[in-house]
C-alpha cells in the first residue's frame, strides 16, 4: 500500500505569539515552527500500516520554516521519501491553497492508495485540509479518523462521529483521511537517525504550480482575545450557589 | 538488610510454571514451593551467552559487565538497591540468567552515580555499560515516554525543560546587578558563566543564578553569559543513551563557544562540568572549566561577610562533582567560611555520598522509576540530612534544590531548608539589599 502523508508547520506555542504590523497574520520573524501534532498522528498510522502489510510511505509538505527537520524526522521514523512543494509565497497559507497545491502534486505523483493528513491544525481557518484535497481530486474522504487498519487491499476505518459515537467502515480503492489520533503515540525518532537521514537522503522538490482558488473567506484582522472582566464570584454553601446558578441561567434565557 | 531499608519482596516468577497436569487424570498439581523442585538442574549453559552478556560485551563501553565475579561489594553501596532490588552484581547475574537488559526496566534505573565503580575490584563500569546499552535501545526507539519527551525538547529547544530559548536569560532581570550577554557585547571576558538549564529556567535555580551573579560582581569577577545562544551541554542526555543528541549538542555548543574570547568556563552544573572536562576533550574541544565553587573558594579572602547564618548545616556532595571529579573541598571551604554556620556531615558523604537520583537521566524518570522503588532516592537522602539535626541542607548542583525541596515536603521534613551554597554566600555577603 502506498500512503502519502501531508504534513504542515505551525507556529510553536512555546513562544508568545504577536500580531504582525499588517494585522492579518502573526509576526513570523520571531517564532519557531513545529510540525502539526495531528499530522504526526497521521504519519504514525501510515507507518503502522506499512509495517503490517508493506508498501511505501511518502511525506509531503509545503516549504515552510523548519520543515526540513520535520521531513527528515519522518524519514528517520520510517518514511521512504520526502517531498517539498517550493515556490509558495511566504506567510500564512490558506488551507484552500494548501489543498490545491497538494492535489496538484498528488496528481503528478500518479499512483497511490491513500492520502493521510491531520484532521485539523491550529491555523486552519477555512476548513479541513483532508476534505478539500478529497473534493479537489474526486476521491472519497473520511474525517476524524482514529484508526485505519489494513484489511486485504482495503482499510478498515474507525471515525468519531461526536456524542461518543464511533463508526466503522471499509474504504476500498483510493481514499483521503483526516486523522484525529493514531493507534499509538507517535514514535521516537532517535537523533542519530535524524542526522543520518540528513546526510544520506534528500528531499525531493516540486515547483508549486499556479492555482485558481476561486471565491473564499479573507482575513480582515487578527487580534488577541479581549478580556471583558465579567466574572462574578458566587458565595455561600454549595446548595445556595447551585440555586443562584440556576436562577442566573433562567434569567439569561439559556434554558427553555 | 540496609539500615532502615524497605526491601521490596522478591517477585515469584515461577508460580505460573509450577503447575503440572497429570497425563492420566488431567488433574492439576500445584508444585510451587515443593521441596523436590530444589533438585531441578539449572546451569548457566542453559542460557544464551550471545544474547546476554556477549551482546553487551560487544558494545563500545559494554565490555566490563562480564568481568564481574560476583563479590557483591557494589550492592550495599548502590543507592538504587537501598530502595529496590538493584546493583551491578544483581544486574550481571540477571543478564547471565536470561534478562534482556535492552528491553528491561532495569536499564533505566541506574543513575550512573559511580559508587559501585569506586569499590569494584574488577572495574565493572556501569557509567559506560548503561549508556552503551541505552544507546542501542534508544536507536530502536525503546525509550520510556517521559525520557522521550525530554530528548525531543532538548533537540528542539536546546534545554530539557522545553522552555523558550529566547527566555534563557530572563532571570538576569532579577539579579540586581548587570549581567553581560556576549551576543550584545562580544568583547573578551575572563569568566564565561555557563548557566545551564535549571539555573536558567527553574524558579529556584534562577534565584541561585541571581545570587551567584551578585557574588561575582561583589568580588570583581569579569563575567558574561551566552544568553539565548546557550544550549545545554547535554551530559545527562548522553548518559541516558541519546548519544546522537549529545553529538548534535557538542557541535552547537562548541560552535557558539568558538565565537567568543574568554579565559575560563564556570558552571554551576556538575553534569555540564563533567562533560566539558571529560567528554568534550575526547572530541577535540578543551576548555579551562571550573565548577562555581572552585571559582569562589580561592576568593574567600576577598569576601566581606556582613551577615551571620547561625544554623546547623549539612552538605550533599553531588555525584558528578565529588565522586566523578574528585572535588570535595571547595564547597566545604565556602560553607565553613560563612560566619555562624555549623557544618555537620551526613553518614554518607564525600566518596560515599548518597545519590539524589537525578543523574544519568533519573531526573526525568520519576514516574517510570516510581513503579520500581519503595521511595525516591531524594527522599532517602533528605531523611538522612534531617537525621543530622541540620536546619539547612546545602547543595551545589542545580538538579538538587527542586528534588530535595519536594522530598522534604513528601517526607514531612518541611523544616529542612534546601539552599544552594551560592544563595547562602549571597545572604552572608548582604544579599540584594546591600548590592
Amino acid at each position: 500500500m502506498k500512503i502519502i502523508v501531508g504534513m504542515r508547520q505551525l507556529a510553536d506555542l512555546v513562544e508568545e505569539l504577536e500580531v504582525a504590523d499588517s494585522e492579518v497574520d502573526i509576526d513570523r520573524d520571531f517564532v519557531k515552527f513545529v510540525s502539526n501534532e495531528w499530522d504526526e498522528a497521521a504519519l504514525e498510522e501510515a507507518l503502522l500500516i506499512k509495517e503490517a502489510v508493506g508498501g511505501e510511505v511518502v511525506v509531503v509538505a509545503l516549504d515552510e520554516p523548519d520543515v526540513d527537520q520535520t521531513l527528515y524526522s519522518a524519514i528517520a521514523k520510517g518514511a521512504d521519501r520526502a517531498v517539498k512543494i517550493v515556490g509558495v509565497e511566504e506567510g500564512w497559507t490558506p488551507t484552500r491553497l494548501r489543498a490545491q497545491l497538494l492535489a496538484k502534486w498528488l496528481e503528478s505523483e500518479g499512483s497511490w492508495d491513500a492520502f493521510f493528513t491531520g484532521v485539523q491544525a491550529a491555523d486552519d481557518l477555512d476548513g479541513q485540509l483532508a476534505g478539500l484535497v478529497g473534493a479537489t481530486l474526486g476521491v472519497p474522504h473520511a474525517a476524524v479518523v482514529s484508526k485505519a487498519e489494513p484489511e486485504g487491499s482495503s482499510l478498515r476505518i474507525t471515525q468519531e462521529l461526536g456524542g461518543g459515537t464511533l463508526a466503522e467502515s471499509i474504504a476500498t480503492g483510493k481514499v483521503v483521511l483526516g486523522v484525529q489520533a493514531g493507534r499509538q503515540a507517535p514514535r521516537y525518532a532517535p537523533i542519530t537517525r535524524i542526522r543520518q537521514a540528513m546526510s544520506t537522503s534528500s528531499i525531493e522538490m516540486f515547483e508549486a504550480p499556479e492555482v485558481d482558488l476561486g471565491p473564499g473567506p479573507k482575513v480582515r484582522k487578527i487580534y488577541p482575545p479581549q478580556s471583558k472582566g465579567q466574572a462574578t464570584m458566587l458565595d455561600g454553601d454549595p446548595v445556595e450557589v447551585a440555586e443562584k446558578i440556576v436562577e442566573l441561567i433562567r434569567a439569561k434565557g439559556l434554558v427553555r | 538488610m540496609p539500615i532502615g531499608g524497605k526491601k521490596q519482596s522478591p517477585v515469584a516468577v515461577e508460580l505460573e510454571e509450577a503447575v503440572v497436569v497429570s497425563e492420566v487424570s488431567g488433574r492439576e498439581w500445584d508444585v510451587s514451593g515443593a521441596w523436590n523442585r530444589m533438585f531441578e538442574s539449572r546451569v548457566l549453559t542453559d542460557y544464551s551467552y550471545a544474547k546476554g552478556l556477549g551482546k553487551i560485551a560487544q558494545l563500545d563501553g559494554g565490555e566490563s559487565l562480564e568481568y564481574c565475579y560476583g563479590c557483591g561489594k557494589c550492592v550495599p553501596v548502590c543507592p538504587v538497591d537501598l530502595v529496590s532490588e538493584y546493583g551491578p552484581r544483581k544486574i550481571h547475574r540477571k543478564v547471565q540468567t536470561g534478562l534482556d537488559l535492552f528491553s528491561a526496566d532495569e536499564l533505566w534505573m541506574c543513575t550512573t552515580c559511580g559508587n559501585c565503580l569506586r569499590v569494584c575490584p574488577k572495574g565493572v563500569n556501569m557509567i559506560e555499560i548503561m549508556p552503551a546499552v541505552r544507546e542501542v535501545s534508544v536507536g530502536d526507539a525503546k525509550v520510556p515516554d517521559e525520557l522521550q519527551g525530554i530528548f525531543e525538547k532538548t533537540f528542539r529547544y536546546g534545554n530539557a525543560l522545553g522552555e523558550n530559548p529566547r527566555r534563557r536569560h530572563a532571570w538576569t532581570k532579577g539579579a540586581s546587578v548587570p549581567v553581560r550577554v556576549l551576543s550584545s557585547d562580544p568583547t573578551p571576558v575572563d569568566v564565561l558563566f555557563y548557566v545551564e538549564d535549571y539555573w536558567s529556567y527553574h524558579p529556584r535555580g534562577q534565584q541561585a543564578a541571581q545570587a551567584f551573579s551578585r557574588t561575582m560582581t561583589r568580588l570583581g569577577v569579569d563575567f558574561a553569559i551566552l544568553g539565548a545562544e546557550e544550549k545545554t551541554v547535554g551530559d545527562s542526555q548522553r548518559l541516558a543513551g541519546e548519544k546522537g543528541l549529545f553529538d548534535a549538542l557538542v557541535e552547537d555548543v562548541t560552535a557558539t563557544l568558538g565565537k567568543y574570547e574568554f579565559q575560563r568556563i564556570v558552571t554551576p552544573d556538575p553534569h555540564a562540568f563533567n562533560a566539558l572536562v571529560k567528554e568534550y576533550p575526547k572530541r577535540g574541544f578543551t576548555y579551562d572549566v571550573l565548577h562555581y565553587t572552585q571559582l569562589l573558594s580561592p576568593l574567600i579572602e576577598k569576601m566581606n561577610f556582613v551577615n551571620s547564618i547561625d544554623k546547623k548545616v549539612t552538605f550533599h556532595d553531588p555525584c558528578y562533582l565529588g565522586r566523578h571529579n574528585g572535588e570535595y573541598d571547595a564547597p566545604r571551604r565556602l560553607l565553613k567560611a560563612i560566619p555562624g554556620i555549623d557544618l555537620v556531615e551526613m553518614g554518607r558523604c564525600k566518596e560515599n555520598s548518597y545519590c539524589c537520583g537525578g543523574g544519568g537521566g533519573g531526573m526525568w524518570l520519576d514516574g517510570f522509576n516510581s513503579n520500581h522503588l519503595s521511595e525516591r532516592l531524594s527522599e532517602r537522602r533528605v531523611r538522612e540530612a534531617a537525621g543530622t539535626g541540620a536546619e539547612i541542607l546545602a547543595v551545589c548542583c542545580p538538579y538538587e534544590v527542586s528534588r530535595f525541596e519536594d522530598a522534604a515536603k513528601s517526607t514531612g521534613n518541611e523544616h529542612l531548608r534546601v539552599v544552594d551554597i551560592a544563595e547562602l554566600l549571597d545572604e552572608a555577603l548582604g544579599g540584594v539589599e546591600t548590592i
